[in-house]
């Protein structure tokens, strides 16, 4: 089973390159507090280092003589931990959505699914900034905004699969032999609608990166947590001096969304069997 | 159809009261005052004004009541007064929605046709290497943050080439008019409309290369082929009008993206449109700017919205007549 999905996954060539880098990435993560001890805040070199001038500072310092490839390692972590965890609570807001309004049709349908439309309708980016803003730029008010907007997709998907298993014999079943609604959701439907929710939460954690780093561009990041978005932000103002300021953490932004990206359609090729099927 | 639009209509106007009872709510539920936060950042707003707020707004009245005298102010085109900019709300974003509409409607078409055609051109050669160059180009964009690709356009074509303007909305201070003006703000428009519409050229050419895909292996099209019809007019006629149905329902979605992209797009080039002010709210805590331009760019979405939902149905008779 599992050397089965293995195979299916590296068979999608730009998957396995999206596996190393996000590899890499998690790697920098988790080393940021080894392989540069001092805080990416302070000061460590005149102002303006251009890049690739000193071995101890590969990548220069910004405006205020911050060590930039110190900013890119401990950014990462924030961009890690809040895509994965708004990723999370999104999809802790999304499935019990869409498994009830799938699972009992009717009017509870008719009800969530209007709850789940306007949060669509609504632009997404600008009610993440309202939210941001009103309850003050945090890692918390930013991970709960990115949450709040990204969730209806999963709700609709899951919706949708619910739907289609409900009326399968074997949930008939189910029902006929007496277990409870929750059980039955839990333990018979919602276990068949996982590779789907898998795959659209790989792609949703690249989109959330994306968010983050955009709400930290715009001034709306976490101020104790340094960040890709916060860096290019901050450098701006000063693009006409500094370009590697904005560059490198583009590039670090552009190349993790990228990973995620690549594995979700090798994830969707390992775990979706009738499109698998197809390219046999 | 008249019908079908009033009921669009309907529906529209109750989400946009629902907006606005978010925003009502949001106020509340900020830390601090709602007087003070709708004055803006603590201590920048005297006594006086925050005594009158609170008198405009009933604050010392029961929830429900404020509830209804905020959207009764709204419905009256009143969306408060910004302490910080010494304007009404709505005449600050009166002033400013041309410019951002100018830029969305460009970025709109700007992505649209230059996504379709390279997404019709990599289906017809697929596996050869255009067809390798230009998905993998669409996986960049799609993987870009556009306030990142429009800094770095600014860097190239503006600061390195020195070919397009990368700073506002007219050359300050040419007093150019007519014909020679409207050059002018094209030019400035390159680079704000082409970093906008990236993320949704690449969503466009992946759909179209995808679709064009799928429907030329239906079965209508092999019947086509085996009356012998030209392979242009099969591509024309046959296979790209059905493959852009789903790229029609998408442009919809997109509507609602540009509007909140705007706000970075605008910031990096200083245009002048409701993105920037939404910037400088921020920047100045000045929620009911912040919230009036919210409303607002939700307003716009929805007009959006109903405008493709109206095209679809001209583009797809299946559906005009169920």
């Amino acid at each position: 089973m599992m050397a089965d999905f293995w195979k299916r996954f590296a068979r999608n060539r730009g998957a396995v390159i999206g596996l190393a880098i996000l590899a890499v990435v998690i790697l920098v993560a988790l080393l940021a507090p080894l392989l540069f001890p001092q805080s990416p805040w302070r000061m460590v070199q005149r102002p303006f280092l251009p890049p690739f001038s000193m071995d101890q500072y590969p990548l220069g310092t910004d405006a205020l003589g911050r060590d930039v490839i110190s900013g890119l390692a401990y950014g990462a972590q924030v961009s890690l931990l809040v895509g994965l965890v708004s990723t999370v609570a999104a999809l802790l807001i999304g499935i019990p959505i869409g498994a009830l309004a799938g699972y009992f049709g009717g009017w509870v349908d008719d009800a969530l699914m209007r709850f789940t439309e306007f949060f669509q309708t609504v632009p997404s980016f600008a009610l993440a900034i309202v939210l941001v803003a009103i309850f003050q730029p945090s890692i918390e008010s930013i991970i709960a905004a990115i949450a709040i907007v990204s969730w209806p997709p999963v709700a609709r998907l899951v919706r949708g699969e619910v739907l289609s298993l409900r009326s399968r014999e074997y949930v008939e079943a189910a029902i006929l032999s007496g277990q409870s609604n929750l059980t039955i959701i839990l333990r018979q439907v919602l276990p068949n609608t996982i590779s789907p929710i898998i795959v659209l939460a790989s792609l949703m954690v690249a989109t959330a990166i994306l968010l983050e780093s955009s709400l930290s561009f715009l001034g709306l990041g976490d101020p104790n947590l340094m960040s890709w978005g916060y860096m290019i932000g901050a450098a701006r103002t000063v693009i006409r001096q500094a370009w590697w300021l904005s560059f490198f953490p583009g590039v670090a932004i552009l190349l993790t969304v990228l990973a995620l990206n690549l594995i979700g359609e090798g994830l969707n090729d390992a775990l979706n069997p009738r499109l698998a099927r197809r390219g046999k | 159809m008249l019908r079908f639009i009033l009921m669009r209509l309907g529906k529209a106007a109750i989400i946009l009261i629902a907006i606005l009872t978010l925003n009502f709510f949001l106020i509340h539920a900020a830390p601090g005052d709602p007087a003070a936060v709708m004055a803006g950042e603590a201590g920048a707003a005297d006594a006086k004004f925050i005594a009158q707020l609170r008198e405009q707004f009933g604050l010392d009245k029961p929830l429900l009541t404020q509830l209804g005298i905020y959207l009764k102010g709204v419905l009256q085109f009143d969306l408060g007064f910004s302490y910080r900019q010494q304007m009404p709300v709505a005449d600050l974003i009166l002033d400013r929605l041309p410019a951002t509409l100018l830029l969305t409607m460009t970025a709109f078409v700007i992505s649209l046709l230059l996504g379709t055609l390279a997404g019709v051109l990599a289906s017809a050669r697929v596996g050869k290497w255009s067809d390798t160059a230009i998905s993998t180009l669409a996986l960049l964009f799609y993987a870009t943050p556009l306030y990142w690709a429009a800094l770095m356009a600014v860097l190239l074509f503006s600061v390195y080439f020195n070919w397009l303007p990368g700073f506002g909305y007219e050359t300050v201070g040419a007093n150019y008019t007519g014909f020679r003006r409207a050059l002018d703000i094209g030019q400035h428009l390159i680079l704000p409309a082409t970093t906008l519409g990236l993320f949704f050229m690449a969503v466009y050419m992946r759909m179209t290369r995808a679709s064009m895909l799928e429907v030329s292996q239906l079965d209508f099209v092999k019947t086509a082929r085996a009356k012998g019809l030209k392979s242009s007019i099969i591509q024309r006629r046959h296979i790209f009008r059905n493959a852009m149905l789903p790229v029609v329902t998408l442009a919809g979605l997109q509507a609602g993206q540009l509007v909140g992209g705007a706000v970075l797009t605008e910031t990096v080039f200083a245009w002048p449109g409701i993105g920037r002010l939404m910037f400088e709210a921020l920047a100045q805590r000045d929620y009911n700017l912040l919230l009036g331009v919210f409303f607002v760019s939700a307003a716009m979405v929805l007009l959006f919205n109903l405008i493709t939902d109206i095209l679809y149905r001209f583009v797809d008779p299946r559906i005009r007549v169920a």
